[in-house]
C-alpha cells in the first residue's frame, strides 16, 4: 500500500513539473490553447459561410449566359427570362470561353433553329459547360431545367393542337421523393470535421512530446534524470499524462470553439440542422479519450527515434498526416459502416462522429467497440514506448 | 564506499573500458584521472547505472547494481558530464524536483534544500531561472541538485569544466568539505594539477585500462619523478590530452 503511493507519488512529481514547466513556454501554450483549437473552427466556419452563400446566391439570384443565335430563337430567350436568366452578349469561342471559366455556361442556338421549328421537326440547342468546375453545377442544372421545361411546355401544346392529350408522348413520370433529412444533409459538408479534432488533439501534445523526449534528450537533461532512483516507466508515465492533459485541454477549447460558432453558421437557410452543442461535445470526448492516450504514446514514440527537436519536428509532422487518411477516405468513397469499422482507431472515432452529425445515436456497442479498439492500440504503444524508454541509447545525448 | 571489478564495455569494435578495477573509500576524495577519450564517463556511466557492463560488477555500499540498480542510485549523488538543468524553473525548482524524485518529505526536502543553497552560496540566483546562468552557477545548481538526498557517495564527472578561477576554488573547497563529512567523493579530471591537489588517491585511465592507482606521494616515488606531471607522462606513455 505504502509502496504503491510512493509509485502514484513520483508519477504525479513529474507530471506536475512537466505541466508546469511547459505553462511557461509560450509556444506550447499557444499551439495547444490557440492556433491548435481555433484555427480549425474559424477555417471551417469561414469555408461554410462562403459555400453555403454562393449556393445561394446562385439559385436565387438572376443570370446572365452568354447565347449565340439568340435572333434565331425569340421565344426561348423569353421563356429563359421568365425563369431569371437573361442572355449576354454572344461569344467567338463558348469552348474556350467556359474553360477559362469567363462563364459557367453559354447557350448556342443554330441558325435553322426557326425554320426546323416551324416545319414542326426537333431541333437542337447546345449548352457548353465544364462539369469539372463544380462551382458551375447549380448555373448549368438551372438552365438546362429552363430549358427542358419549355420544350415540354411546347410539345404538349403541340399536342393539344391536335387534339391528343399529352400524356401520349409521357406515359411515365419520375416523381422524385429524396429522403436525405435536415442533418444528413449537412454530413456532406462537415466530413472533415473529425479531421480537425484528431488535429487539434495532435497540435495540442505536440510540443510537449517532442519537449519531454527529444527536447530532454538535446538538452542532455535526461542523463540526471535517469541518474535519480526512479524507474524509467514511471518517468513516462508522468510525461504521458502530461501531454495527454494538453491535448484534452486542447479538445476541450475546440470542442466550446465549435459550439459557438455552430450558432453562426446559417445552416438552416439550405435546409440542414446542425447540432455542436453538449450532447455532442459531450459524446466526443468520449469517443477521443482512449485516441488521447495513442497519439500521446505515438507521438512520444516518434520522438524518441529523433535526435533533435528538429529531427522530431519533421517526423512528427509526417505522423499528423495519418489521421487524414480515414477522413479523406470516408468523403472520397462512401461505405456503409460495419460494426466491426468501429474497433479500428481513428476510422472509429470518424465514424461515430459521422453519425452523431447525422443525428442517429451511437449505440452502445458501437461506443464499446470504439472504446475497446483504441485502448488497446493505446496500451501497445504505450508498452513500445516503454520499451524505447529502457534502452541504453536513449538517455545520452552526445 | 565504491568497487568496481574488471568492467568491460564495448561499443560496437571499439573497447571503451577494458578491464577497469578501483575502490573509493569513505571519507576520501578518488581521483580518475586520463586523457581526452581514456573511458572516464564510460566508467562513470556504468557506476551509476545508466549502463549496463559488457563485464564485471559495480558494488555502491555493497550493493550489487546489476541485481538492484534503484539502490544503488539511491545511495549515490551524481553530477553527469551533461549538466541538462530545466531552463524554465529556477534553481530553486530544479533542486525541489530532484529531491521529490528521491522521495524526501516536504518538510526535510525544504531544510536540505536551503541548507545546500547557503553551502554553495547560490541565494542570489535560488529564484531565478536557470536559462542564461553563467557555467559557474549551472553547475552549482546541478551540485545542489546532485546532493539534496544526503548520498554517501558523490560522483563527479569533470566537475570544473569551463570554470574560471574563483568557481574551480570555490567547487574544490567544497569537495573537501564533502570528504571531512565522512562521505566517499569520486571524481574525473583530465587536470592533473587539480587531481594532484584534493585527491587522496589517483586512478589513472589510459586506454580504458587503469595503468596507475596510487596516493600522490607513491605516485612520485614509483616513476622517479619529482614532479606529478612528468610522473604522470610517464604512466601514460605519451604527453597526448593531459592538461597542466
Amino acid at each position: 500500500m505504502n509502496n504503491k503511493l510512493h509509485c502514484t507519488r513520483t508519477i504525479l512529481t513529474v507530471f506536475l513539473k512537466e505541466v508546469k514547466e511547459n505553462l511557461r513556454d509560450r509556444r506550447t501554450l499557444t499551439s495547444a490553447f490557440l492556433t491548435g483549437p481555433l484555427l480549425g473552427p474559424l477555417i471551417f466556419v469561414m469555408l461554410i459561410n462562403v459555400t453555403l452563400n454562393r449556393e445561394l446566391d446562385k439559385a436565387e439570384k438572376p443570370l446572365t449566359v452568354p447565347v449565340i443565335g439568340a435572333e434565331y430563337a425569340p421565344n426561348l430567350l423569353s421563356a429563359l427570362k421568365a425563369g431569371g436568366v437573361s442572355p449576354g452578349p454572344a461569344v467567338a469561342d463558348p469552348a474556350r470561353t467556359v474553360q477559362k471559366m469567363d462563364a459557367d455556361v453559354v447557350l448556342r442556338i443554330a441558325p435553322d433553329y426557326g425554320k426546323s421549328w416551324s416545319k414542326g421537326e426537333s431541333v437542337q440547342v447546345e449548352l457548353f459547360y465544364d462539369s469539372s468546375q463544380r462551382d458551375a453545377g447549380t448555373t448549368v442544372e438551372r438552365v438546362s431545367n429552363l430549358i427542358e421545361g419549355y420544350a415540354r411546355q411546347q410539345g404538349a401544346m403541340r399536342l393539344v393542337a391536335r387534339g391528343l392529350s399529352p400524356s401520349t408522348a409521357w406515359p411515365l413520370k419520375v416523381a422524385k421523393r429524396d429522403q436525405a433529412t435536415p442533418q444528413s444533409r449537412a454530413v456532406l459538408m462537415f466530413a472533415m470535421l473529425p479531421y480537425f479534432f484528431v488535429i487539434t488533439i495532435f497540435m495540442g501534445g505536440m510540443y510537449l512530446a517532442i519537449d519531454l523526449t527529444a527536447g530532454e534528450r538535446e538538452r542532455q537533461s535526461l542523463e540526471p534524470l535517469f541518474a535519480n532512483p526512479v524507474a524509467r516507466w514511471k518517468f513516462l508515465c508522468g510525461k504521458l499524462a502530461a501531454i495527454a492533459v494538453f491535448s484534452t485541454a486542447s479538445l476541450l477549447v475546440t470542442l466550446l470553439a465549435f459550439a459557438v460558432v455552430g450558432q453562426f453558421i446559417p445552416a438552416e437557410k439550405i435546409g440542414m440542422e446542425l447540432d455542436l452543442g453538449v450532447h455532442f461535445a459531450a459524446n466526443v470526448l468520449l469517443l477521443m479519450l482512449p485516441l488521447v492516450l495513442l497519439l500521446a504514446a505515438l507521438q512520444s514514440m516518434v520522438a524518441a527515434f529523433a535526435k533533435s527537436y528538429r529531427e522530431a519536428q519533421t517526423y512528427l509532422s509526417l505522423l499528423m498526416l495519418v489521421p487524414l487518411i480515414p477522413s479523406a477516405l470516408l468523403s472520397f468513397m462512401p461505405i456503409k459502416p460495419q460494426d466491426w469499422m468501429y474497433a479500428v482507431p481513428l476510422l472509429g472515432q470518424n465514424l461515430g462522429i459521422m453519425q452523431l452529425l447525422r443525428g442517429d445515436p451511437v449505440t452502445a456497442t458501437q461506443i464499446v467497440l470504439c472504446l475497446a479498439g483504441t485502448s488497446l492500440a493505446a496500451l501497445i504503444s504505450v508498452l513500445v514506448t516503454m520499451q524505447l524508454y529502457r534502452s541504453e541509447r536513449l538517455a545520452i545525448s552526445a | 564506499m565504491i568497487e568496481v571489478r574488471d568492467l568491460h564495455k564495448a561499443f560496437g569494435e571499439v573497447k571503451a573500458v577494458d578491464g577497469v578495477s578501483f575502490t573509493a573509500r569513505d571519507g576520501e576524495i578518488t581521483g580518475l584521472l586520463g586523457p581526452n577519450g581514456a573511458g572516464k564517463t564510460t566508467t562513470l556511466r556504468m557506476l551509476y547505472t545508466l549502463m549496463k557492463p559488457d563485464r564485471g560488477q559495480v558494488l555502491v555500499e555493497g550493493i550489487d547494481a546489476a541485481t538492484d540498480p534503484l539502490a544503488v542510485r539511491r545511495q549515490l549523488g551524481v553530477l553527469p558530464d551533461a549538466r541538462g538543468l530545466y531552463k524554465r524553473l529556477s534553481a530553486r525548482e530544479n533542486i525541489d524536483y530532484f529531491a521529490r524524485l528521491q522521495g524526501l518529505p516536504e518538510e526535510l526536502l525544504a531544510t536540505r534544500r536551503d541548507a545546500l543553497i547557503e553551502a554553495l552560496e547560490m541565494q542570489d540566483i535560488a529564484d531565478r531561472r536557470t536559462e542564461g546562468f553563467s557555467q559557474g552557477q549551472r553547475v552549482k545548481t546541478a551540485i545542489a541538485r546532485a546532493l539534496v538526498h544526503d548520498p554517501r557517495n558523490v560522483i563527479l564527472d569533470e566537475p570544473t569544466n569551463g570554470l574560471d578561477v574563483m568557481a574551480t576554488r570555490a567547487l574544490r573547497q567544497f569537495m573537501t568539505k564533502l570528504k571531512s563529512e565522512g562521505r566517499c567523493v569520486l571524481f574525473s579530471s583530465h587536470i592533473m594539477q587539480e587531481v594532484g591537489a584534493l585527491c587522496d588517491r589517483i586512478v589513472v585511465i589510459a586506454n580504458g585500462r587503469v595503468v596507475a592507482d596510487e596516493t600522490p606521494d607513491a605516485l612520485r616515488e614509483q616513476t622517479g619523478e619529482a614532479s606529478l606531471e612528468d610522473a604522470f607522462v610517464k604512466i601514460i606513455g605519451s604527453e597526448e590530452g593531459l592538461a597542466a
